[in-house]
């Protein structure tokens, strides 16, 4: 067992992908003897040459387009993006593009898009956001967003093996914030499409994933000292497709439904899951189903602004006691 | 006509060493391109087109003699084709059938009624259906291309883009990646002096789309579209250079598209007069057609017998899909994924 960080989890993952496949190929902007922005391409160049981790020009619609037409070709690409908020410079390629390949022409496109996403690091606007809603309103895309170091791993390689095409979310205030221990020689591999029971609990569920995962555990700990109440949290995981079947057993199991996540609320994912717990459990609740999210404002950059945004530990404190009480 | 009794040893060199089969072969290409576009207007004035139609009128010449000029067969090259593109499509191998089951819907149309028109593919034969999003098929076709390199394979892609398209942003940051990268792709620039209803004067303020082109370093010719072997020896030295390593080339295509953006758009915003002159003295099939008798290359029976066999063609074509079934609608469901294999059947349908 070695102690790693989400990064370092996530390197690993990409890199043992590498020497396992030699169809996975790495393009991006300065992945190759920079490493990338956040290096988690260092030292890759150097070891898989230009021909497998490739430079590309500031062109994020090229480079996911690219990804795509080797895909079809056989080929396993993994495109990063500098910093996520640039996806949407590449939105029309991976939504109409991408998305639809495999439905409306039978295309195999297994490509991951790949990058740093999230707040809570004074990133200001354009190096902060959380791209998921924009995605998961689309058909053909699979998004997945690990939480932990073991999932930053074991996502990594499940989505490049995969068969459709992966967004893979990764948060910046996680890089390396979060160590664990990961089983040298072992396969590590997360399923796309099942979420984690990170704590159990009977009084009140809180589902989250990514950076608020662990403000939500915390949370969850502070709740239980301070007020004796058992906290159940569920760590999605993958995005989309969503886990209803773990959603609806922990609703089942607490009754009543805090849903946390760093992105803004209007549109947010909590909605979605809030209306298919409404659908199949609703004579499960004993309470309304409640949102913690970023206010509705794009994400400032001064601390005091950013913090006030953004949802706090705090906040999921407050929130979760209130539902507990309702 | 002079060139029917012409001793055949009195006719000029066959160009760009071609055989006169292959000479034949092309001629059936355009007859066929033109021939299935007549079908498919009848088809839609009995509205059994489903959605619209789209001519290549006047443009058969550059679609055909471009494709041509490819290395064509299972694993070889490759192209992506607009959807004025129809006729490079049956070079490379596309199926009549195939082309009137997509414009009429059918359960066994090659996207099973999921995509219209031309939209369509097929990896072994060599072509990739473009999406309507113009532009999008130039990364694309550079991913396609950059595979080729990877693996080191003598394979080359082959892509169209308008004078419409070219100025979308996908096509600029797709052909400077393919061209940074020296991939083995041939752009095929078509300047045929419509996007809808915009004329090329409000689309960019170069004269020509090989202008535009060469800011990329991408060595750029332009020929006359409207003559089938022009293009076909200016591709065939691209496709040729590309293949050797020698990176994007492109050739620009000055053509006229005769029809309207669909076949709903009546062209008012055309002169009739520049219509009428196209049709009248620059119809790629006519100046074909004419060369071949001319230089003695062909009798007049050979191409009479080729516009005979691809009509019989066309109306067995037509006669075997005609009548077939739509999809069943559940079958709208598999498929958006590798796995799951089938999207859910929402909960309504079962009341």
């Amino acid at each position: 067992m070695a102690e790693v960080t989400y990064l370092e989890a996530l390197r690993q993952g990409l890199w043992e992908e590498m020497e396992r496949d030699d169809r996975v190929f790495i393009l991006g902007e300065d992945v190759g003897i920079y490493g990338g922005a956040f290096k988690v391409t260092e030292g890759f160049v150097k070891r898989f040459g230009e021909a497998r981790v490739i430079d590309t020009p500031i062109s994020e619609a090229a480079i996911v387009g690219a990804a795509a037409g080797a895909a079809h070709m056989g080929m396993r690409p993994v495109a990063e993006m500098q910093f996520i908020d640039f996806i949407s410079c590449a939105y029309d390629m991976l939504t109409n593009y991408v998305a639809t390949a495999r439905y409306r022409a039978g295309l195999p496109t297994p490509l991951v898009v790949r990058g740093p996403c999230g707040g809570y690091v004074r990133g200001g606007p354009f190096h902060s956001q959380n791209v998921e809603a924009a995605f998961f309103h689309t058909p053909g895309l699979k998004i997945v967003y690990p939480a932990t170091a073991r999932d930053a791993k074991g996502l990594i390689k499940a989505s490049v093996r995969d068969d459709d095409p992966v967004i893979y979310l990764e948060h910046k205030w996680l890089y390396r914030r979060i160590k664990e221990q990961l089983p040298e020689g072992d396969e590590v591999l997360t399923p796309i499409g099942e979420a984690r029971l990170a704590r159990e609990g009977r009084d009140l569920s809180i589902i989250s994933y990514g950076a608020t995962l662990w403000k939500s555990l915390e949370a969850a700990e502070q709740l239980e000292r301070d007020d004796g109440l058992a906290v159940e949290v569920l760590d999605l995981r993958t995005l989309l497709p969503l886990d209803d079947a773990a959603i609806m057993r922990t609703v089942k199991h607490t009754n009543k439904v805090l849903i946390v996540h760093e992105d803004t609320r209007t549109g947010g994912l909590a909605g979605e899951i809030a209306a298919r717990i409404n659908e199949q459990a609703f004579e499960w609740l004993d309470g309304p189903i409640m949102r913690v999210t970023a206010h509705d404002v794009p994400l400032p950059y001064a601390p005091t602004l950013e913090d006030f945004v953004l949802p706090q530990t705090e906040d999921i404190v407050k929130a979760a006691r209130w539902l507990a009480a309702y | 006509m002079a060139s029917r009794t012409a001793p055949a040893t009195q006719s000029p060199p066959i160009p760009a060493g071609l055989s006169r089969d292959q000479l034949l072969e092309i001629y059936r290409y355009l007859r066929l391109t033109r021939t299935l576009e007549e079908r498919l207007t009848a088809l839609y004035r009995q509205s059994k087109v489903v959605g619209g139609l789209f001519r290549s009128l006047g443009q058969e010449g550059e679609s055909v003699g471009s494709a041509y000029a490819l290395d064509r067969g299972r694993n070889r090259d490759f192209l992506s084709p607009l959807i004025r593109n129809l006729g490079s499509m049956l070079v490379m191998g596309a199926e009549p059938v195939q082309i009137l089951r997509q414009y009429m819907a059918k359960a066994e149309s090659p996207t099973r009624g999921r995509e219209l028109n031309i939209h369509f593919g097929d990896l072994e034969r060599g072509y990739l259906g473009q999406i309507s999003h113009l532009g999008d098929m130039i990364p694309v076709m550079a991913g396609v291309a950059l595979t080729f390199k990877l693996r080191a394979e003598p394979r080359v892609a082959l892509v169209y883009i308008g004078d419409g398209g070219m100025s979308t942003g996908t096509f600029h940051e797709g052909i400077n990646f393919a061209a940074v990268q020296r991939l083995p792709l041939v752009l095929i620039a078509e300047y045929n002096c419509w996007a809808y209803s915009t004329p090329p004067a409000k689309q960019f303020a170069t004269a020509h789309l090989a202008d535009r082109v060469r800011g990329y370093g991408v060595p750029a010719v332009t020929v006359d579209g409207n003559d089938v072997l022009a293009v076909y020896e200016a591709t065939r030295l691209a496709v040729e250079r590309a293949r050797r390593g020698k990176g994007v080339h492109a050739v620009e295509v000055k053509t006229y598209r005769r029809k309207g953006h669909a076949e709903h758009d009546d062209q008012h915003y055309v002169p009739k007069e520049e219509l009428e002159r196209w049709a009248r003295e620059n119809d790629p099939i006519d100046r074909y057609s004419k060369r071949l008798l001319d230089s003695g290359w062909a009798e007049q029976a050979d191409l009479k017998d080729i516009d005979e066999r691809v009509r019989a063609g066309v109306d067995e074509a037509t006669d075997a899909c005609v009548d077939e079934p739509a999809p069943e609608p559940e079958s709208a469901l598999p498929a958006v994924y590798a796995s799951p294999a089938t999207a859910e059947r929402l909960w309504f349908r079962g009341l």
